[in-house]
């Protein structure tokens, strides 16, 4: 193989999963560190700058970093685990986040204050959810003029109406939309925009220089199945009666509830059902339970609140009494792989089976609606109705209108919302100064050594044996009284310590320098996870299997370095690495170090704002000067 | 040295030995040697090879005397039985506890300044008397712990870290073990495992005295230009004899030399030595024609390694003094205190 180049941003950036994983790349180990010194405002703002909504995703967040989680991977090799005593599981990344929210000092004085002067461009934003407000926070300090339509009353989209208040309180969105429309932008309640033409011939509103659609997936899917109309009175799209339930319109359901679906709108359906009326709320998939496409703590929330989850039944028919409900018919089914190797459920051959009910919440999925786009605007449908979006860019076919979050490739979640809105910001504020939008800003890296004495790094290099701490719940039954208490209470600063200190800092990588080795062997000694071997060289799928222990995670990297001294070379194999630091603590000459790499992905406020993580009165008296 | 513990977590992929432990089953404390050390190579191939022997770690006696080299039996098997002596003396206490105790293993671990200086008469007696060991010398020409004299393993005209020329002529443990009848002698060096791990594994089922020569550089006082015993000078001027693959009895065997140059030594317990011969001239058999050579090559500034003499039939001090084959601890009271009429029957023998 050739020498690894870690010039190149992605190589260690690959090694720190998390980052890695998370759509907007929120440097995690970063801030975890933060946490675990109780600098819990610096930890937030670390957040802010990447993801906009620390508060609202440490509560709801889809957290592709946590299965990504190193920790998780290195714990399989933990003598509990040989003895089967526990199960790995990842840092608690997300409900750290939360710690950072919940903990801060008032960081309002280190927010970006509203553009000076203006800069004479106007942007519109279609929806006021978190994709617009990330577009709009990210332009609002270059000078930009956002303007956000909502239909609702109050700006945060889905996060208000769809996710049930006893996981997100009013309070959390309120400071957190609020700290961006604090940036200038104006904020168009009770808007619909029902013409996308007329918005960008500018006939209510003036001219816009651009416009971004962030308006969401917000038509959910119905079931056309005999009774659905006679019975309609009692049967609902989940989202809808989501959203209903968060204005207070609704706040009654049936005792009997059925909810079909197996996604976490289901969950936060039934959820809510539990609160509002129902005592024997049931889910009914048609999958597995290992296939649902909730998230397995969601799952395991609805579980604990006594909702029982059936799997394999198909709907027939919503059974009615002269237009009233009273059930739903189900097939049962079995999963079957036809020729092709797909699988596919077949009837299992046993009689329907009846969920007695007084109300059924649809919640089988999502579609996105765009009757208000004109198709002669110039913009490229595709044949499935969505629009065609550069992935990269955000850019639909018509030079000044983007696209972002649910609105641009269907339903997916808030984190890609955000990510989305960085990158569509950055096109427009490419757009509105007449460069071309290949012309993206690269991310800022940085590679530090971590050393401060003979065994003293910058950060905790000790490797902790702490499992996984749960987040502590208030009780169910107090927790079922009010849909709008909150059921997670959140680690307190002693838990979340011992939490964070779990994290391994992988982004603190392994730096090998080839010429100063002199092969001592003695970090392939002490390595506790056979990490580091020196070998003759081959290709890949050689190297692979001839390392001290054979690297059999392709999805993880090999660094090798240039020949050592005896012609071999150092291979080191990223996957289980603990980044404790050992190798370097035990090498004589200084050929292992110890350097942080921190990468912040580029965001279209940087051009006016110098580093992000400068120090604390720094940063703050270098935005107070902007 | 580090402050740091070593992380119980280790490879999820980590192999297990007949006994169902894994090679971190084998480790010690971590060590507080020097970063670098040649010494934690060593410790690092004993563990290796205790793990794929599959040795249960509570069957081990380790002794070591006084250096750097006699900390490390703390650094490996952190579970068997470990005994640091007196200065020079660990060979008498070795001896002592393999004649109360035969059925453990001992390793007895010494360093160039503990055995070549201080301990050489210690060193002499229990390789003559062949006591079943496995004797390592930990060697790297100079007493680290004082920071860089030279010992008296250092070769004539190497120079120390400060310049100075050392004038005295080098004992060769190597030949004196020869001289002196253990029945195998072997040298490496601690930056090769891929030739040390093997020795060690024959070594510890060879049934008497095994001596292993490990050339160690300090890295903190010897691994200079000048110095005999650095890496770079040891990795260009070693002169491996041969290549050794030791099969316990219950592998098939499965490495292929070129037919020819291998041979096959059976040991005591069943297990087989596949010795690939990588010069013609050298016969481990022959004690006196492998004496010459490593005294000619010794001339030239060569560090001759490999397996250098065996006798796979040799006898140890048990056999010599005829003893009987349980150990001493589980004898009872009626066989170890026989009482006054048994005394008075050997007297009278000898009268």
């Amino acid at each position: 193989m050739n020498p690894t180049d870690i010039t190149r941003p992605d190589y260690f950036h690959k090694v720190v999963d998390c980052q890695w994983a998370c759509p907007a790349h929120t440097p995690v180990p970063e801030y975890i560190r933060l946490i675990a010194a109780g600098r819990y405002g610096d930890a937030y703002l670390v957040n802010w700058h990447s993801n906009v909504f620390p508060g609202i995703l440490g509560r709801t967040c889809d957290r592709p970093c946590e299965p990504a989680c190193r920790r998780g991977r290195v714990e399989e090799g933990s003598p509990e685990h040989r003895r089967n005593a526990a199960k790995p599981e990842p840092v608690a990344i997300c409900r750290l986040k939360r710690v950072a929210a919940d903990y801060k000092e008032d960081i309002r004085p280190r927010l970006p204050q509203p553009a000076a002067t203006r800069n004479g461009k106007r942007i519109a934003l279609v929806g006021g959810g978190p994709a617009s407000l990330t577009v709009a926070r990210d332009l609002a300090p270059l000078g930009y003029e956002c303007v956000v339509f909502d239909a609702d009353a109050q700006a945060g989209g889905m996060m208000r109406t769809q996710i049930p208040k006893f996981r997100l309180p009013d309070r959390v969105i309120d400071e957190e939309v609020g700290y961006i429309l604090g940036l200038g932008i104006e904020f168009r309640p009770g808007v619909r925009i029902d013409s996308l033409r007329a918005l960008v011939d500018g006939e209510a509103d003036g001219r816009f220089d651009a416009v971004f659609v962030g308006s969401g997936a917000p038509r959910g899917r119905d079931l056309d199945l005999p009774g659905r109309r006679e019975a309609a009175a009692h049967i609902h799209i989940g989202i809808d009666w989501l959203s209903s339930v968060s204005f207070g319109h609704t706040t009654r359901i049936g005792r009997r509830v059925v909810v079909l679906g197996g996604g976490n709108t289901a969950m936060d359906c039934c959820r809510s059902s539990k609160r509002l009326g129902g005592d024997d709320v049931q889910v009914v998939v048609r999958s597995g339970f290992d296939e649902m496409k909730a998230s397995p703590w969601e799952k395991e929330d609805a579980q604990h609140e006594g909702i029982p989850i059936h799997n394999w039944l198909v709907p027939l028919a919503f059974v009615h009494e002269g237009g009233t409900l009273t059930g739903v018919r189900f097939e049962k089914v079995r999963p079957e792989q036809d020729a092709r190797g797909r699988r596919r459920l077949v009837p299992a051959g046993e009689p329907p089976v009846e969920f007695a009910c007084d109300d059924v919440l649809v919640a089988i999925g999502q579609e996105n609606a765009f009757p208000w786009i004109e198709r002669d605007l110039g913009i490229a449908f595709d044949d499935r109705g969505m629009p065609v979006v550069d992935r990269q860019t955000m850019a639909s076919t018509h030079a000044a209108i983007y696209f972002g979050g649910d609105s641009a490739f269907g339903p997916k979640n808030i984190i890609w919302a955000v990510a989305h809105g960085h990158e569509a910001a950055i096109s427009i504020d490419l757009h509105c100064r007449g460069e071309a939008l290949s012309n993206r800003p690269a991310p800022h890296v940085n590679l530090m050594s971590q050393k401060m004495g003979i065994h003293e790094w910058i950060y905790d290099n000790a490797i902790h044996a702490d499992r996984r701490y749960r987040v502590p719940l208030r009780e169910v039954t107090v927790a079922l009284k009010d849909i709008r208490t909150e059921v997670e209470l959140g680690f307190d600063p002693r838990l979340a310590y011992a939490e964070a200190q779990r994290c391994l800092n992988c982004d603190v990588q392994t730096v090998f320098s080839d010429r100063l080795c002199i092969e001592c062997d003695a970090c392939v000694d002490v390595c506790p996870m056979d990490c580091i071997s020196f070998t003759a060289n081959g290709d890949e799928a050689d190297l692979r299997a001839r390392l001290s222990a054979p690297a059999t995670n392709l999805a993880q990297d090999l660094y090798v370095s240039a020949p050592v001294r005896t012609g071999r070379v150092m291979a080191k194999d990223e996957d289980v690495c603990l980044h404790c630091g050992l190798c370097a603590e035990r090498c004589p000459t200084g050929a292992w170090d110890m350097q942080k790499f921190l990468l912040d992905m580029a965001h279209a406020a940087d051009r006016v704002r110098p580093s992000k993580h400068a120090p604390a009165a720094a940063a703050a008296g270098a935005m107070a000067a902007d | 040295m580090t402050y740091l513990a070593k992380p119980k977590l280790h490879h999820p992929g980590l192999p297990q030995n007949v006994l169902g432990l894994t090679r971190r089953d084998y480790e010690g404390a971590i060590s507080t040697l020097c970063a670098g050390c040649g010494h934690d190579s060593i410790s690092a191939a004993l563990i290796q090879a205790c793990f794929e022997l599959g040795i249960a770690p509570h069957r081990v006696a380790k002794l070591s005397g006084i250096g750097c080299s006699s900390k490390t039996p703390t650094y490996f098997l952190g579970n068997s039985h470990g005994f640091n002596s007196v200065h020079g003396r660990m060979p008498s206490v070795l001896t002592g506890a393999a004649l109360a105790n035969r059925d453990l293993i001992y390793i007895g671990v010494s360093g160039d300044g503990d055995s070549a200086s201080i301990g050489l008469g210690q060193f002499a007696h229990a390789l003559r008397r062949g006591v079943d060991m496995v004797y390592i010398v930990e060697n790297n020409g100079v007493y680290g712990l004082t920071k860089g004299q030279f010992s008296a393993t250092a070769d004539k005209g190497s120079r120390s870290k400060r310049g100075a020329v050392n004038s005295d002529e080098p004992i060769d443990l190597v030949l004196l073990a020869l001289a002196l009848g253990a029945s195998f002698v072997a040298r490496s060096f601690s930056g090769d495992k891929a030739q040390l791990v093997p020795l060690l594994k024959a070594a510890l089922r060879h049934r008497g005295a095994a001596f292993l020569d490990v050339v160690s550089p300090c890295v903190a006082f010897n691994n200079h230009p000048g110095s005999t015993k650095s890496y770079d000078y040891v990795r260009e001027h070693n002169e491996a004899v041969n290549r050794l693959d030791f099969m316990p009895e219950r592998d098939p065997i499965t490495v292929d030399f070129e037919p020819g140059n291998t041979r096959d030594v059976v040991l005591h317990d069943g297990g087989t030595l596949k010795l690939h011969k990588l010069d013609d001239d050298y016969d481990p058999s022959d004690r006196v024609r492998a004496m010459a050579y490593l005294e000619s090559h010794r001339a030239a500034g060569e560090v001759v390694t490999g397996l250098l003499y065996l006798d796979p039939g040799a006898h140890d001090l048990h056999a010599a003094l005829e003893t009987i084959e349980a150990p001493l601890n589980a004898q009872g009271d009626a066989e170890l205190v026989p009482g006054s009429a048994a005394l008075d029957a050997i007297n009278a023998s000898l009268r």
